[in-house]
């Protein structure tokens, strides 16, 4: 091989990860969501394994409020690759009434049951997320081998210091861990391995024309999950997704970026994090990821 | 981009290394007009008239409420030619484990001390951990040097402490660099200071920027802990059988002889697929799957390695522990220990020594090591295990001691007596 890069060293380093979660956990899965970190993660742990096919499932939990294109991409993505995706969906759980509808209409925090309940039914040991550090202050602690109680909280008092690359994933019964190999990935890293590996991601990252209207300094799509209030006109507007949630809470930015290359420049030069420029559901508090992960968010 | 360079902080308590680690953030634009925003935001409402570039870093409720850092936090920044990871490793006594977290992947620790109080015993300490875990490169960062006037007498007399005491360590002098900085006001962080005209360059980040980081010769050979058997059996591959890991020291080249540990079994490399494809030669770090000549019977928890210089196959392993549990240990512990890919019971047979931190001497046969304790044991695993010497290498002379009941990680061993002033036959 040639010189060795900082992806390269990242590269091996989330290989090295996911083949450890093969080899140490009976039942792993991977959330895959259709988002461009999952992409990314997918296509790692594909080349982990590579040429067999991948040892484990993915797994989705669809809020009913994601957007259709992305769904498209999902199932695309798994078709083509031949793999095997659990769906769980927010909507069954609202249906039966093992979960109630929020007053804002937000059901981001919603996946919450869903993930655990599909995780105590597979009996799934390992669940591997292409969650990054660099995401949140409170995703900064986080380790990349992650254990979670039976109730999947996450208690920051009590990680397990992680020493070298040796990861530990014992557990017990009825506790399972939430495994990161993109821990120490930056957003500009994703795009850049995107763009040096030609890793097809959902269209929604790549700027085109869509109907928006300005919320709370947000542009959003109108859906399911609600459309534009009175005094919100409806704008055709030249956009692209930066992070991919649900449509209720998800904005987008104002791009003119078709390539990961021009994606890479828009960042680089972009004075605001992704979280920060698209996602209400963090504007909540200082803590809101903090709060939502010791519950046993993603 | 270039390199990727693994960094970790120390310092003690109100040094102001959350400043600095937010200094050095802000003053490399990697702090984004939203989170200023929202550490402006709260800097306000804690009554502070300052940015306080420490709410950048502490992530956690407690820790904000506090005013402290309870856990090591990843930070990511990069200048044109290097990106970092830092891990930031809180300065407090109780939570000494999260520096050996830290210390123990780093390639450059930043230790802080205060201008105005100098070297601590704690000071002392990280420097020890910093070099027992084996961290190349020092720098000494000494902060507040607003408070003592600039003054050039105060900054020397520290440095010249200091690089006494990381000499004693076995840090050569090229290894350590002392910087007067101010993290509060951003003196030779990133930009040089206009009150220190005595100190030459470089800043923090220019050192950072510029110090070597590679060239570590391997001293061991090929270590290769083999984590996954790939097999796909399907039409396209009916025979394909390789071997999946992460180099953990030396280099293969195709054509390599090798033998398999435990089993001693000897065979040729005769292919390396790596994540870009095949590939004739692979080195240290690289995540790759080897295929031997031979069809033999190796899984996961075996060790590939130079079939000339093979590590010493061993059941009575002699290490020094850095304790990070409650529960204390002690000898005739019945434990697990993982090395490389493999998990094996183990035994504690008897406690050597313990270190010291105020006189940084050893201490015979200590009744248990407890939290934060460092101390040298022998135990007996209950299969050979293949080991190096840690000095001679991370890769192949670290393992985990585990607690058989609950799965908690008790202690980081490192094979042998990395740190001389640990070893009773020395002191």
């Amino acid at each position: 091989m040639n010189a060795v890069t900082d992806l390269d060293v990242l590269e091996s380093e989330a290989i090295h990860i996911i083949r450890e979660t093969a080899g140490e956990f009976d039942r792993p899965v991977l959330l895959f969501s259709g988002g461009k970190d999952s992409t990314v993660l997918l296509h790692l742990a594909r080349k982990a394994f590579h040429p067999a096919p991948l040892p484990f499932p993915l797994l989705h939990i669809d809020t009913g409020h994601n957007f259709d294109e992305v769904l498209a991409f999902r199932d695309h993505t798994v078709t083509h690759h031949q793999l095997r995706l659990h769906v769980a969906c927010v909507q069954d759980w609202i249906n039966d009434g093992r979960l109630a509808e929020r007053a804002d209409g937000t059901r981001n925090p919603l996946q919450t049951i869903p993930l655990l309940d599909t995780i105590t039914t597979h009996r799934f040991d390992a669940v591997l997320g292409g969650a990054r550090r660099d995401e949140d202050r409170a995703r900064a602690k986080e380790r990349i081998v992650s254990l979670r109680d039976t109730f999947g909280g996450w208690d920051p008092r009590r990680q397990r210091p992680e020493l070298w690359n040796l990861y530990n994933g014992r557990h017990r019964p009825g506790e399972h861990a939430r495994i990161f190999p993109l821990s120490n990935w930056t957003e500009l890293d994703i795009w850049r391995y995107v763009d040096q590996e030609a890793i097809e991601v959902a269209w929604l990252y790549y700027a085109h024309p869509r109907k928006v209207y300005l919320h709370e300094g947000m542009w959003l799509t109108p859906g399911p999950w609600g459309g534009p209030r009175d005094g919100e006109p409806l704008l055709t507007k030249t956009v692209r997704y930066r992070t991919i949630g649900d449509g209720s809470c998800t904005g987008a930015i104002e791009s003119t970026a078709t390539t990961p290359t021009q994606v890479i420049a828009e960042i680089t030069a972009c004075r605001l994090t992704e979280r920060g420029a698209t996602r209400a559901d963090d504007r909540l508090s200082e803590a809101a990821m903090e709060d939502r992960k010791r519950e046993g968010y993603f | 981009m270039g390199d990727l360079v693994r960094l970790t902080t120390a310092g003690s308590v109100d040094d102001g290394k959350s400043t600095l680690v937010g200094r050095l953030l802000y003053d490399t634009r990697s702090v984004l007009a939203d989170q200023l925003a929202a550490v402006q935001d709260a800097s306000a409402r804690r009554g502070s008239a300052t940015l306080d570039l420490a709410l950048l870093v502490d992530g956690l409720r407690a820790e904000r409420a506090q005013g402290i850092t309870i856990d090591v936090a990843y930070r990511y920044f990069a200048t044109p030619a290097r990106s970092f990871i830092l891990a930031d490793a809180p300065g407090h006594v109780q939570y000494t484990r999260n520096m050996v977290t830290g210390a123990c992947t780093a390639q450059v620790a930043v230790l802080l001390v205060d201008a105005r109080t100098g070297v601590l015993e704690q000071t002392r300490r990280h420097a020890a951990i910093l070099a027992l875990l084996g961290v190349p490169r020092l720098v000494l960062a000494v902060n507040k040097i607003d408070l003592v006037d600039y003054d050039e007498a105060v900054f020397a007399r520290i440095a010249k402490e200091f690089t006494a005491h990381t000499l004693a360590l076995g840090y050569p002098h090229e290894r350590v660099v002392s910087i007067p900085v101010c993290a509060l006001l951003g003196d030779n962080v990133v930009d040089p200071s206009a009150h220190t005209p005595w100190y030459a360059v470089p800043t923090l980040i220019e050192h950072l920027d510029t110090v070597p980081v590679h060239g570590d010769a391997n001293r061991v050979g090929l270590r290769f802990p083999v984590q996954y058997v790939i097999r796909p059996r399907t039409p396209e591959y009916p025979d394909y059988r390789g071997y999946a890991g992460q180099i953990a020291a030396g280099t293969v080249t195709v054509g390599d002889q090798v033998m398999v540990l435990p089993s001693g079994v000897r065979s040729t490399v005769s292919g390396i697929d790596s994540p870009h494809g095949p590939c004739t030669t692979a080195t240290t770090g690289q995540s790759v799957t080897l295929l031997l000549a031979e069809d033999l019977d190796v899984s996961r928890g075996d060790l590939i390695a130079t079939a000339a210089a093979p590590p010493r196959l061993t059941q009575q392993v002699t290490a020094t522990l850095c304790w990070l549990a409650q529960r204390p240990a002690h000898a005739g512990m019945r434990v697990l220990v993982k090395h490389g890919t493999r998990t094996v019971p183990a035994l504690v047979t008897a406690l050597l020594s313990r270190f010291d931190e105020q006189t940084l001497c050893s201490i015979d046969a200590p009744e248990s090591l407890a939290l934060n304790d460092i101390g040298r044991v022998t135990l007996r695993s209950a299969q050979p295990l293949p080991l190096d010497d840690y000095a001679h290498g991370r890769g192949n002379g670290a393992f985990l001691v585990i607690d058989p009941a609950d799965g908690t990680t008790l202690a980081g061993g490192l094979v042998g007596a990395p740190l001389p002033v640990l070893d009773p036959t020395r002191t």
